[in-house]
């Protein structure tokens, strides 16, 4: 049973401390909502979690074991969606998926692209290629690479914005199957969304004022 | 492995479908070649005595030309972090993107160049000479150009900055790929110089990957 946690994270971009003293943990099947203003670092802890971002201390673990460690390992259990979407205009949607499946390891990329653009509802646009689709199609076909490929763990950086109704459904019937299957879901959003029995983490509890960053530089305290 | 291929496979893709990049590269080598003779004259000895040189410079400024896009559309619509996420290690999404440029871009001006040997008067000893250092040179170009792309990513005015730091790198396969050829055309062996411009390949072959991966890994941060 998977198991994602992270211990005393301290998140430094540039010279500006962004949080410090972060615990999480996560178990399977369980979900982590992160909350807090713009600007209080839950992007940034996403790309922490993604390994995309090294942590300035602090260390995170994948049952039990440091993720710095093996970081081969984590890239290949890690399903990021960030604030862009990645889709070349130039490619139809069921392309720029297959993509993604093929590179992921799905055996068959374009049957996986398909049945994951019909169950995010964006089946009739398959053809069509990446500069004609709205801003909720391109966020559907980013959000259909998360089922194209099964990964335990689901980064989700705002996943709702540009989604309607209609989509946001999908998506926490996906994040609920996801679930189900023992896989962990961690999203930060200012949206409504129907996460059950999620762990919320608000980010503001962790604040940067009263730390003096020049203390970095000489301090092996942390 | 097969994620490599499938990588090379899209950028393919995308650079035929997008069309202009190899068309660029190549009519602007053969335009800077084809102002040489307005500039110096259409003097058939002066031309042959610099052909080489000419072809040779004229082709590294138009591998330089595309370089800047090597990683920056996918830098700016998140593909490189999905990359850098899944999938095949960095330096091979490095690697991968390289072969697909230089198929693109380097294999094109290659064609074109004995056609350019001809209008600049080249000795015919000196062309076969061309192909095959352009042929062992121009991959150089491409891997080292890789690097500079990738530490120019998300640079301000990163296409300046890029020539600023890979031309002077240039200089070498410069020296050796328009050594040969004038080293055959004057009825001497090339084969030192081309032994020369395959060791620089076989040095940037491993060499590039992972310093380009170790810049976008930065770029990302």
């Amino acid at each position: 049973m998977p198991d994602f946690s992270g211990t005393d994270l301290t998140c430094l971009r540039g010279d500006r401390l962004v949080f410090r003293g972060l615990d999480f943990q996560v178990a399977s099947g369980g979900a982590l909502l992160l909350t807090g203003p713009n600007g209080s670092g839950k992007s940034s802890l996403l790309r922490l979690m993604a390994g995309l971002l090294r942590p300035f201390s602090g260390q995170l673990a994948w049952n039990g074991e440091a993720i710095a460690d093996e970081p081969d390992r984590h890239r290949a259990r890690v399903h990021y969606v960030g604030h862009q979407d990645a889709v070349k205009p130039v490619l139809s949607a069921l392309e720029n998926l297959a993509f993604w499946a093929g590179l992921g390891g799905a055996p068959n990329p374009a049957a996986a692209a398909h049945g994951a653009l019909a169950s995010m509802g964006a089946a009739h646009v398959e053809a069509v290629p990446g500069r004609y689709l709205s801003a909720g199609q391109k966020r559907r076909l980013n959000l259909a690479r998360l089922i194209a490929v099964r990964r335990p763990l689901w980064l989700l950086d705002e996943p709702t914005v540009a989604l309607d109704r209609d989509g946001i459904h999908r998506l926490e019937a996906e994040m609920a199957r996801h679930r189900s299957d023992g896989g962990i879901v961690v999203a930060s959003t200012h949206a409504e969304i129907d996460l059950p029995c999620a762990v919320v983490l608000a980010l503001d509890r962790f604040p940067a004022e009263g730390w003096d960053t020049d203390d970095a530089e000489d301090g092996d305290a942390w | 492995m097969k994620g490599f291929v499938r990588l090379v496979g899209r950028d393919l893709r995308l650079s035929l479908r997008q069309g202009a990049d190899a068309f660029v590269a190549v009519m602007f080598f053969v335009l800077c070649v084809v102002l040489f003779p307005f500039g110096v004259g259409p003097e058939p000895n002066v031309l042959a005595r610099i052909a080489a040189g000419v072809i040779w410079v004229a082709a590294l400024l138009a591998s330089l030309l595309s370089l800047e896009r090597l990683f920056q559309a996918d830098y700016e619509d998140g593909s490189l972090e999905l990359l850098a996420l899944g999938g095949p290690p960095l330096e091979a999404v490095v690697l991968a993107k390289t072969l697909a440029h230089w198929l693109v871009t380097g294999l094109p001006l290659i064609a074109a160049s004995p056609l350019l040997a001809v209008l600049m008067n080249m000795p015919a000893d000196g062309m076969p000479v061309l192909v095959l250092t352009l042929l062992a040179g121009t991959p150089t170009l491409s891997l080292v150009g890789a690097i500079g792309a990738a530490l120019t990513l998300g640079a301000r005015r990163g296409g300046v900055l890029l020539s600023l730091l890979i031309l002077p790198l240039y200089i070498p396969v410069l020296i050796f790929g328009a050594g040969a050829i004038d080293a055959a055309a004057a009825g001497f062996a090339a084969r030192p110089q081309l032994l020369l411009l395959t060791g620089l390949l076989a040095a940037a072959l491993p060499l590039a990957p992972l310093a380009g991966a170790a810049a976008l890994r930065q770029a990302l941060e």
